[in-house]
């Protein structure tokens, strides 16, 4: 319904303007218009908003071009206090209200106007507006209106023109502005009529505007005498939050899908190293770190030397954060990673110092702040798809990437002679050996593999969040969590590891607040593996034996 | 009993043992009080709560090698119980100059910041020092025994453990930092003013704590000593060397381990509830994940599997701490990467595993490890 | 507890090592199944006191999933185990039921290789293995005696301070089977005791097993005949996780059921 409603409102709208011909309004009397005009020569600031709020209080369009050209600053006063729009460099000027020629001369006073005054123009002109002939313009102004809470005592005037109103999308906005002045009318059934058209229009923004009703003042007395309208503004509420709760739900998941990417675009590569090859690797969370600032560079190389195809400079980023944390892989497989086999826990603190060694490293090359990756501009924005759902692009395209590099590591693991062997040298070392597999060279591509896949991540964190030395010590629990989750060795456990953790840490964010969300998936995890120790996916069937 | 107890160390090492009591007890104290100022030997007032900070990182090396050293269990999260320890110390020292803050309320002065009204349920009583001693002693214990017993009941082993007590530690961290948890979220606790009565700032009082400290530690490695040469700590060995086997002799090393570990939970808090008063400040950077793996190095650097080896290492790292964050704070980090990497390449038992390069080392005690 | 297994053994277990002999262990329909493989299958065993008991059968019949369920070491999905001296053991720990007089062997010898021989026995003594007993107690004089026993009957009292790890492949052998005297266990499970054994190695443990067996009930796990039938008072033969035949060895051969088995199998 909310899809449909823009194309029959054009076309509603359309007819309207059809049939209707430039709507004659109420006509103030053309001295209180002078007289209030007149007001705009005031000595102080005060004076001449009062003068404003004058104006609009007479609610006659034709003081518009008036306010506008205050607004513009070229109004002039002359010394009768005749209201004059000027020209630069023009010797005359026209009249205000009746647009007659009038040459300049005299002593000509340019009302006082500052910030205040230019800010209490805004709404008043708003309030003409919607008496204009033009639809979009009424629209435009009722708006406005509906931004600002009105004065009671606008209700009258508002009535009068929504009454007036014939485009169905103004009478929607204007009907909403009357009932946000109604709020504060003394007529009960004023305020309930008003409670309950603010409710069904589901607007989150409404809500401050309710809010009021159901509250007490310091001296404990409610705001509102009348209870009935208290509870009538708490239903009001409720009914606004079941409007949005689809939308909340909506983004909410859209959010957790995003997390859960980049969770598995971290834990993909620990998946390989951790999970595969059995080696703890404190560092992993660096190597995304490393990707990361591969992309930083990337950038800006191309905006030093090809700043016209700064756009694409992701693409070569690519195989750049792919292959600079490769490489620092297996160097570290080959210089120490090898010589700790068997050593779990000296590999954990040996590959800490490593982790502490490129944080350092990067700390001093880059400086400790955090630099800024932009995204290029056809990953800037998002797609709107109703209202509180907005489905920002560079997000989108992480979820799109996240499910790329699970396919690329599904299909190097299980369709290439480099995976054929990672799996057989993984399940039985000795007879991989024996049968002529080079364990030793395997383990350094296959650890080159993960630092390689987690240096995506990098790239993909590196859209959507602060790029910074720190940047994998924030990932790296998380990281190993999803990965003992999942159930170590399996690429389908670390897919739904971090679907899981992801999603749940967003659903539970709203309610408890990420720390306390983050404490909860920790017991989580904790109790978990307490019932199914070998995560969510168990090992079937054949190996059982032993 | 008593033979029992002379039979926890050799004549040579009891030895050592007195020689290293004298120094800490009454060397220490007389270059600092009966050297007149302006002397080479003198100790300046400053460095005394620095050998205080020292001796509580070298109780905590000890909580460390009791856990890791002897029994394999490699906990990345022992900065928990050290901070557990420091924050009741903390919310003590807060208490008891409750009047004295910087806003002169009845509340510590981030509770006036944050515009609360009364005393959280958990701050209550902790202007009793009896009650804060108590926590101190008790919460983490506790709190270890009851990670303890879901993770070794369910035979989290190895770097599962250690990364599950790692995880553990930064979700703390986060509660901590979190202004609502009510300790003082970011800036933790600090502008202590006395203990006991006594002030803070005055160089006695720091002597003092010096001293208390020092004594906890030597009854500590008493203790630590007198459990590794019993029974018990032959079975520990036998835990990190090969559990299953343990079970099916009999023993069930699910409470063994679980001892062990609240023991050193309990060492841990002890040391950290020394620490505060001595340094002035405790918050949740205390908590920091690499803060507890820098506990392991301690260990590693001295040598596993030797008490004296721990708390040699907490000495000297700490010590190269000191000097490099005024010195060259730039390559601190670059020289704790490279212990970590060395240890554990080049050195895997430490420096203790360097005696038997020296020409006068005799065969070590049975108790020491042996890869 | 111990009152109970002392008046077992004193009462029934060693007095009728010949003659009539009384159920100690009952397996009583029981199944383990990993994530859809049937391991054992509603399998029901008995195991007489006294003497040597041999389970046989292919690669992945069960034999090392069965001591798995007495030992306590996996949880059965159905079924009971009952041990005379304990009653129902099937949700015991390990430690319990090694405490109540089961011992086992593994396949591979494995010995504490950074603990002194005398301290692997020591550990291993039948005594206390509470843990305030292991933090207070001291080594009484008779138990001592023990440890100097078992050191002279497995030939290392010479070795007794050097570590273990530093002992040669047999002696480490030895120490597993000194370490499993001084644990007194009332039975004895051993895992292919004579996997990669020489024939000389064989023969010999075929006369330790036998002298074993005078005081205690012995099950042996194997898949070599040979060896089964130079031992066995006793064969149960398994396959894919159910009993095929139990009796006295040669009724088990000529049981046509088993020679479809083994002949089919090989």
């Amino acid at each position: 319904m909310h899809l449909a409603r823009p194309c029959h409102l054009i076309v509603l709208a359309l007819l309207a303007w059809l049939i209707l011909l430039p709507s004659p309004v109420a006509v103030a009397d053309s001295q209180q218009l002078r007289q209030a005009a007149a007001g705009l020569g005031g000595q102080s600031r005060a004076e001449v908003i009062a003068a404003i709020e004058d104006l609009g209080r007479l609610g006659d369009p034709v003081a518009l071009p008036l306010l506008e050209a205050l607004q513009a600053g070229k109004l002039r006063l002359d010394h009768e206090g005749r209201p004059l729009i000027v020209e630069e460099g023009q010797p005359s000027g026209q009249d205000a209200f009746t647009g007659e020629t009038v040459p300049l001369g005299g002593d000509l006073r340019a009302p006082l106007v500052n910030n205040l005054v230019r800010r209490s123009l805004e709404p008043v002109m708003a309030r003409l507006r919607i008496f204009s002939p033009d639809p979009g313009l009424r629209l435009t102004a009722a708006r406005r209106l509906a931004e600002e809470p009105p004065e009671a005592g606008q209700a009258p005037m508002l009535t009068a023109a929504l009454e007036k109103e014939s485009d169905p999308a103004v009478r929607q906005v204007l009907g909403l502005v009357v009932s946000l002045a109604d709020l504060k009318s003394p007529d009960k059934a004023r305020r309930l009529a008003a409670i309950q058209t603010l409710g069904a229009s589901g607007d989150t923004n409404y809500l401050e505007r309710l809010k009021p009703l159901t509250q007490k003042d310091p001296q404990g007395q409610y705001l509102e005498p009348d209870p009935e309208v208290r509870q009538a503004a708490r239903w009001g509420m409720q009914i606004i939050y079941f409007h949005t709760l689809p939308a909340d739900i909506a983004q909410c998941l859209f959010y957790g899908l995003s997390l859960a990417s980049v969770l598995l675009l971290a834990s993909l590569g620990l998946a390989i190293t951790f999970g595969l090859m059995g080696v703890i690797n404190m560092a992993h969370g660096e190597m995304l770190m490393l990707g990361a600032y591969a992309a930083y560079v990337t950038q800006n190389v191309f905006r030093a030397w090809w700043p016209g195809a700064l756009d694409w400079y992701p693409l070569v980023a690519l195989p750049v954060c792919f292959g600079l944390p490769a490489l620092v892989g297996v160097a570290l497989e080959r210089g120490l990673i090898r010589h700790l086999v068997g050593r779990p826990l000296e590999t954990l603190l040996c590959t800490w110092g490593i982790s502490l060694l490129i944080i350092q490293a990067v700390r001093l090359i880059f400086g400790a702040q955090n630099v800024e990756v932009a995204n290029p501009s056809w990953l800037a924005g998002g797609w709107q798809v109703g209202q509180g759902l907005l489905l920002t692009y560079n997000r989108l395209a992480i979820i799109g990437f996240a499910d790329l590099a699970v396919l690329l590591v599904w299909f190097i693991l299980n369709r290439t002679p480099l995976g054929l062997r990672v799996r057989a040298v993984t399940q039985n070392r000795g007879m991989a050996s024996a049968l002529g597999v080079k364990a030793s060279r395997v383990d350094m591509w296959t650890f080159g593999l993960g630092c390689g896949i987690a240096g995506l991540g990098g790239l993909a964190l590196s859209q959507i969040g602060n790029v910074g030395p720190e940047l994998g010590q924030s990932y790296i629990v998380d990281c190993f969590m999803t990965v003992v989750l999942g159930g170590v060795g399996k690429l389908a456990g670390t897919v739904w590891g971090s679907l899981g953790l992801g999603v749940i840490n967003k659903v539970l964010e709203p309610f408890s607040g990420a720390v306390l969300g983050k404490i909860a998936i920790l017991v989580f995890v904790i109790l978990f593996i307490q019932k199914r120790p070998q995560g969510i996916f168990a090992l079937k069937g054949r190996l059982a034996e032993g | 009993m008593l033979a029992r107890l002379m039979a926890m160390h050799s004549r040579r090492a009891w030895l050592a043992f007195a020689l290293a009591a004298l120094v800490a007890l009454v060397l220490v104290p007389a270059l600092n009080l009966a050297v007149p100022a302006g002397w080479p030997l003198r100790l300046p007032d400053y460095l005394v709560p620095l050998l205080g900070k020292f001796l509580c990182y070298a109780l905590v090396a000890l909580a460390m090698d009791m856990v890791w050293g002897f029994t394999g269990i490699l906990s990345l999260g022992h900065g928990v119980f050290f901070a557990l320890g420091g924050y009741a110390m903390g919310m003590h020292l807060m208490r008891v100059m409750s009047g004295e803050g910087h806003y002169r309320s009845q509340l510590p002065d981030f509770m006036v910041f944050l515009n609360w009204k009364e005393l959280p349920w958990f701050w209550q009583g902790f202007d009793q020092f009896w009650l804060a001693a108590l926590v101190i002693l008790l919460l983490p214990a506790c709190a270890a025994l009851v990670f303890g017993f879901f993770a070794f009941r369910s035979r989290i082993k190895g770097v599962y453990f250690s990364i599950i007590t790692q995880a553990t530690t930064f979700a703390l961290m986060l509660l901590f930092f979190r202004n609502e948890t009510g300790l003082g979220g970011n800036n933790g606790l600090t502008d202590f003013k006395r203990l006991l009565g006594f002030s803070l700032s005055t160089p006695a009082t720091k002597l003092g704590l010096y001293l208390t400290t020092a004594l906890v530690l030597l009854l500590a490695y008493l203790a630590c000593r007198y459990i590794v040469t019993s029974k018990l700590g032959r079975l520990l060995c036998a835990i990190r060397d090969g559990e299953s086997r343990l079970l099916f002799l009999g023993y069930d090393v699910l409470r063994y381990k679980l001892f062990v570990w609240t023991f050193s939970a309990f060492l841990c808090g002890i040391a950290g509830a020394l620490y505060v008063p001595q340094v002035g400040i405790i918050n949740p950077s205390e908590l920091h994940p690499a803060g507890s793996i820098e506990m392991a190095i301690w260990v590693a650097v001295g040598g596993r599997g030797s008490l004296v080896g721990g708390l040699l290492g907490a000495f000297l790292v700490n010590g190269a701490k000191s000097w490099f964050t005024v010195a060259w704070p730039e390559l601190w980090l670059f020289f704790l990467a490279a212990l970590f990497i060395g240890t554990t390449m080049f050195l895997p038992r430490g420096l203790a595993g360097l005696k038997d390069l020296l020409p006068w080392a005799r065969r070590g005690d049975s108790t020491e490890v042996r890869r | 507890m111990s009152a109970q297994a002392t008046v077992v053994q004193d009462g029934v277990g060693r007095a009728s090592s010949t003659a009539r002999r009384f159920p100690i262990l009952y397996v009583q329909a029981v199944s383990v199944s990993f994530d859809g493989f049937q391991a054992l299958d509603n399998l029901n065993l008995t195991i007489q006191d006294g003497g040597i008991h041999c389970i046989i059968g292919p690669n992945g019949a069960g034999k090392t999933t069965l001591l798995d369920v007495i030992t306590g070491k996996t949880r059965a999905d159905a079924g009971t185990v009952f041990y005379k001296p304990l009653g129902s053991i099937s949700q015991l720990s390990e430690a319990q039921i090694a405490r109540g007089g089961i011992g086992r062997k593994f396949q591979r010898p494995t010995v504490f290789e950074n603990h002194s021989v005398f301290e692997n026995l020591m550990m291993a003594l039948k005594c206390d293995k509470g843990l305030k007993h292991s933090l207070f107690g001291l080594l009484r004089t008779a138990e001592r005696e023990r440890i100097q026993e078992v050191l002279g009957i497995i030939g290392l009292r010479d070795q007794a301070d050097r570590l273990a790890g530093g002992l040669a492949h047999g002696q480490k052998q030895w120490l597993e089977i000194g370490m499993l005297l001084a644990q007194e266990p009332q039975m004895l499970l051993l895992d292919e005791p004579v996997a990669g054994m020489t024939p000389a190695e064989i023969e010999h443990t075929i006369g330790l097993l036998h002298s074993l067996a005078a005081s205690r009930t012995v099950v042996v796990v194997e898949h070599d005949m040979e060896f089964v039938h130079s031992i066995a008072q006793r064969v149960t033969v398994l396959h894919e996780g159910r009993v095929i035949a139990d009796g006295d060895m040669d009724q088990v051969r000529s049981h046509p059921k088993v020679i479809e088995v083994y002949l089919g199998d090989q």
